[in-house]
This record gives structure tokens, C-alpha cells and sequence, in this order.
């Protein structure tokens, strides 16, 4: 598996509040979810991403609520992939969980500029900065977690596991 | 082995478990609300498997956006309904429950020793009761209906051992606050954060509930306190399930944490967490130029009869300043009833409070006082984000109820004991 986009960098501690605020989590249809990812920190962000992003975080990215409407928002916006120094438990969860992968990587923020085209591995466990011609070491996540991004998310590696008792 | 990994170990079916090890767990409970339970319906519903694993074992409970604030919340409810019903699940509706981690110990579903997961992140509150319980997502509460199981990587353990007795309008929300103040945002991400020490000992259930229940705010995986006769006290009445021996659930000596803070809370005052993260934390004491717009008393972590008890007690005989409408939001009915019972509500009526029914509403900015550009709340909640509560452009304080309540008095952010002895 393997993805590319420009990156948008987020600083440390950036909570699903701001990915997505509360007063959205009525609303069901993705799109509409879509409409509102990041509005806590840049509304025009559904615009920038619309092209197809890497969001790189600093540390604790998506701290907070549970919601997994905000790693939904963020995939439905347009975001391939999220690099981050670290995650907040449930957030990291939730976006493997939905098809939305999420690596934790130390350093991440100082390698990537915003705006960098980045192209990242999963597999091979290798994040290439494009714009400045760089090949970063990742981590590898495990075997599992692979194969439930492979799926699509965890109900679509579920319903595979099922099938096969 | 401390607590937390004995109960992962049983509930995985192994003698022993360590840190960073991966168990499957076998789930006791799963609770689901209004706005996650959707989600996880559907899910479910792609999943292709007819019933859950056990309607025995799994709860809902409509508090987030309740009563009904629109058309859209409306539909979740009715759907939530709809699905308990043809699940057999039991559903706390509007009037019967309240907030979802006071109704789920009060209703006796949280025991000592059980593994509980929830659809939302302050699930860990139940580790007031010796549970191992930590926050999922929709998808993955889903896959638990389907399966009753849970892939968990065992967290290391920081053990903050506490001293000393609280001075007089100091609360356990004080010294959450300064734990969180001195770890960080990001202090305990993936692991435990376990409190022992005299003072918990001494602690009341609804103390200990106030501090697994921010753990999450550093990060934490799961917060826990061992059980005791106070928890036995706390579920007389409310269960009419064996208890495991609570020797069980004792940490080893030789249990191993990472890491280990000492707190003696004897000279620790009022604390405050400034806008716009929980860690950003302060003395209410050096605060008091902050002017306040509203004032909240309320939520999962400080909406108990306890926390009523001692915002009433400050507000007796007295009126909010004008101009800072003060909202007391019971956690739940129970709480509701308790504190009619008690003559708080008078007293907060009397005092130009307004107590509204049992709701997360204001806490997560959902519905009931939500804040306008360049506002200012303090509130006993557990989370000051940027438009937590609102407008982004909105500022949020946390505090304990004692600090809120006083605050709601003077129009400023006080430290309950200043206005204590302006009085005497």
C-alpha cells in the first residue's frame, strides 16, 4: 500500500474538538462531515485537501473525544494518510479502524515542510520527502494492522475473518 | 502484577501479562450513547452478523444530545431505540438515566475486575470501581457487538501515590488538575495511570470517579483505583452480582510501573485549567482578573451529588453576579432526585442558578449554553479545546465545583477560600 500527497502540518496536542467540533456530530453523511474537518483550526482546510494530503502531526495528535467522526472527516476531506510523533489512543484506533492509516513517526516534524510532496510505503516501512529528495526509515506497523488497512477498515477485515470460520 | 494487568490477564485467559505484550480480551460490557451508538450501528449492520454477542452485556444510553435539540438528534434517538429494542439491549432514555459514567455505576453495570469498553473516551471513569475500562470508537465498539472481544496492548504503568488531607474547598478535581498540570497533555499516552496512597483510601467513590475520569487527559489508557469497602459500600443495592474477591485485585509489591509521583495534597490549593488545553494549569488564586461570562457546574467529572453539595453550600443566601448565567446540570436522575431531596436545587434556584435536566449538553458545546465570540466560562467539565463549548473565539476555564461556584458569586475567577474568609 502506498500513498501520495502534499503534506499539511499541525503542531502537538491538536484535539478531535478542532477536528471536528461537537455541535457536528449529528450529522451523518460523510460528505457533510467532510465540509467541517479542521474547522477548529482552518475552515478553508476541506478546500486545501481536496486534492488528496498527508497531514503530519506533532505530538498527541487527535487528543480528546472519542469520536470517530473526526478521523472520518479528515479521510472524506481528502487526507491519504496521517504522520504523526505521536497519537492519542483512540484516535490512532479509529483511523486504522475506518481505513485511514496512521503512522506514528519521531521526527516526522522536522522532516517535512509544509506544502513538501510526500510518498509514503507502508509495507516497506519508507516516507520519501519528494520536494526535497529525501528517504526517511519509518516505522513498520504490525502485520494486523496492515492487512486491516489492506481490507478497507475493520469491519471489512472482519466480515473476511468471519467468512473463514 | 499490578491491577490492571491481573484483570487483562483473566479476561485473556493467561497467567500473567506484561507491558507492550498484545491480549485479546474477552469484553464484560460495552456502552454505547446518542452520538457514537449510531455509528456503530451501521457498522454493525455491514458487519452481517444478526444479534450481538450478548444483550446482557452491552448498554445504551441517549445523554449527549438530550432531550432531542433537533430534527437530526431526533433520528439518532429514535434509531438508538429501535436498535436496543430489536437487540434486547437495555436503553436508558431521557428521564430514566442521565449522563452515561454516572448511570453505569449507579445502575450497577461497572464492578471490580471486569473489562468495560465504551464509544466514548471518558469510559475510563469506571476505573473508580477497579475496572480496566478505556474508550473505543464506533467501529470498533461495532466489532465487540459482533464478537464480545477486543484486541488490547497491555499499558505500562505510572502510579501516583497521594498523601496528606485536602485543605477545606480543595477536591480531588484540584489534585487531577495538578497531576495533569505536572505530566502533560500527552503524559501517560498509551498507558495506566494508577493512584494509590492514603488519601485515595480515604478518597469518597465520587472523587476517585473525578480523577480516572480525566485521566484521559494526559492521555491515559486507562485510569484505576483498587477497590475497597467503599466500593463495596457504593454497589450495595446496585448489583445482585458476585463481587470477585478483592484481594485479587490488589497490585503486587513487586508490581513494576515506569514510573512513580508523589503528591502530598496538604498544602495543594484550588487549581485551574487555562484556555485552551487541560494541562495548562494554574492556582484559581493567581486568576482572579479573569472576568466570566458563565459559569457551569456539571458533567461526567463534577456533576455528582457531592459536587452539588458543596457548589450549594457556597451559593447558599447569595446570587450569582449579574451578567454570569450559572448552569447546575445533575449527572443524572439519580443525582437530580438526591439533590430535590437534599433542598440544593432551592438553593441554587434561589440564587439565580439554572438547573437544567441530566445532559453532557454545554460540556461538548452539543446544546444548553454554548458561548458566543469572546466569552468566558468556567466550568467543572474536562476539556477547555478551542470551541469545546462553542464559538472558537470562546475561552474555556476548568475548575473544581467549589472554584466555579464561588466564581459564579464574584464575576471573576475565585479561589472558594478567599471568598470564605472575605466573608468571615
Amino acid at each position: 500500500m502506498k500513498v501520495t500527497g502534499t503534506a499539511i502540518k499541525f503542531g502537538d496536542n491538536i484535539d478531535t474538538d478542532v477536528i471536528l467540533p461537537g455541535k457536528y456530530l449529528v450529522l451523518i453523511s460523510l460528505d457533510d462531515l467532510a465540509k467541517h474537518a479542521m474547522e477548529g483550526l482552518d475552515p478553508a482546510f476541506p478546500e486545501k485537501a481536496a486534492k488528496g494530503v498527508i497531514v503530519v502531526g506533532g505530538k498527541n495528535f487527535g487528543c480528546g473525544s472519542s469520536r470517530e467522526q473526526a478521523p472520518l472527516a479528515l479521510k472524506y476531506a481528502g487526507v491519504k494518510c496521517v504522520l504523526a510523533e505521536s497519537f492519542a489512543r483512540i484516535f490512532f484506533r479509529n483511523a486504522i479502524n475506518i481505513g485511514l492509516p496512521a503512522i506514528e513517526f519521531k521526527g516526522i516534524s522536522t522532516a517535512v515542510d509544509n506544502g513538501d510532496e510526500v510518498a509514503v510505503d507502508f509495507e516497506a516501512g519508507k516516507v520519501r520527502n519528494v520536494t526535497k529528495g529525501k528517504s526517511l526509515e519509518a516505522p513498520k506497523l504490525p502485520p494486523f494492522i496492515l492487512e486491516i488497512l489492506a481490507d478497507g477498515g475493520l469491519i471489512e477485515n472482519l466480515r473476511k475473518r468471519l467468512k473463514k470460520k | 502484577m499490578n491491577i490492571t494487568e491481573k484483570i487483562l490477564a483473566k479476561a485473556s485467559g493467561k497467567p500473567s501479562v506484561s507491558p507492550g505484550e498484545i491480549v485479546d480480551a474477552n469484553v464484560d460490557m460495552i456502552m454505547v450513547h446518542d452520538l457514537t451508538g449510531p455509528l456503530a450501528v451501521e457498522a454493525f449492520r455491514r458487519i452481517g452478523v444478526e444479534k450481538v454477542w450478548d444483550n446482557q452485556k452491552a448498554v445504551i444510553i441517549l445523554d449527549h444530545q438530550v432531550p432531542a435539540e433537533s430534527v437530526k438528534a431526533a433520528e439518532l434517538h429514535k434509531m438508538m431505540r429501535q436498535f436496543a429494542k430489536e437487540q434486547g439491549i437495555r436503553l436508558y432514555d431521557v428521564g430514566k438515566g442521565g449522563i452515561c459514567h454516572q448511570v453505569m455505576p449507579e445502575k450497577g453495570h461497572v464492578l471490580p475486575g471486569t473489562v468495560i469498553v465504551g464509544a466514548d473516551s471518558h469510559t475510563c471513569t469506571y476505573g473508580a470501581f477497579g475496572a480496566f475500562a478505556t474508550g473505543i470508537g464506533s467501529t470498533e465498539a461495532a466489532a465487540v457487538f459482533a464478537t464480545g472481544k477486543i484486541w488490547l496492548k497491555v499499558p505500562s504503568a505510572i502510579r501516583v501515590n497521594v498523601e496528606g488531607k485536602f485543605r477545606k474547598y480543595t477536591a480531588p478535581k484540584d489534585l487531577i488538575l495538578h497531576v495533569i498540570g505536572k505530566l502533560g497533555a500527552g503524559g501517560a499516552i498509551y498507558k495506566c495511570v494508577e493512584f494509590r496512597g492514603p488519601t485515595i483510601r480515604a478518597m469518597s467513590i465520587a472523587g476517585r470517579m473525578t480523577l480516572c475520569n480525566m485521566t484521559v487527559e494526559m492521555g491515559a489508557k486507562n485510569g484505576i483505583v483498587e477497590p475497597d469497602e467503599t466500593t463495596r459500600e457504593f454497589l450495595k443495592g446496585r448489583t445482585t452480582k458476585m463481587l470477585p474477591p478483592f484481594e485479587s485485585l490488589i497490585s503486587d509489591p513487586d508490581a513494576t510501573y515506569e514510573k512513580t509521583v508523589h503528591i502530598d495534597v496538604t498544602s495543594l490549593g484550588p487549581q485551574v485549567a487555562c484556555p485552551s488545553q487541560v494541562d495548562n494549569v494554574k492556582p484559581a488564586s493567581e486568576l482572579s482578573n479573569v472576568t466570566l461570562d458563565q459559569a457551569f457546574i456539571g458533567s461526567c467529572t463534577n456533576g455528582r451529588i457531592e459536587d452539588l453539595r458543596v457548589a450549594a453550600e457556597i451559593l447558599k443566601g447569595k446570587q450569582v453576579k449579574d451578567g454570569v448565567r450559572t448552569l447546575v446540570i445533575p449527572a443524572s436522575q439519580e443525582v437530580y432526585r438526591q439533590a430535590l431531596n437534599e433542598g440544593l436545587i432551592e438553593i441554587f434556584t434561589d440564587a439565580g442558578a439554572l438547573v437544567c435536566g441530566s445532559t453532557c449538553g454545554p460540556c461538548l458545546g452539543g446544546h444548553i449554553g454554548l458561548l458566543a465570540p469572546g466569552e468566558i466560562c468556567v466550568s467543572t467539565s474536562n476539556r477547555n479545546f478551542i470551541g469545546r463549548m462553542g464559538s472558537t473565539q470562546a475561552n474555556v476555564y476548568l475548575a473544581s465545583p467549589a472554584t466555579v461556584a464561588a466564581s459564579a458569586v464574584t464575576g471573576r475567577i475565585t479561589d472558594p477560600q478567599e471568598l470564605e474568609a472575605s466573608k468571615a
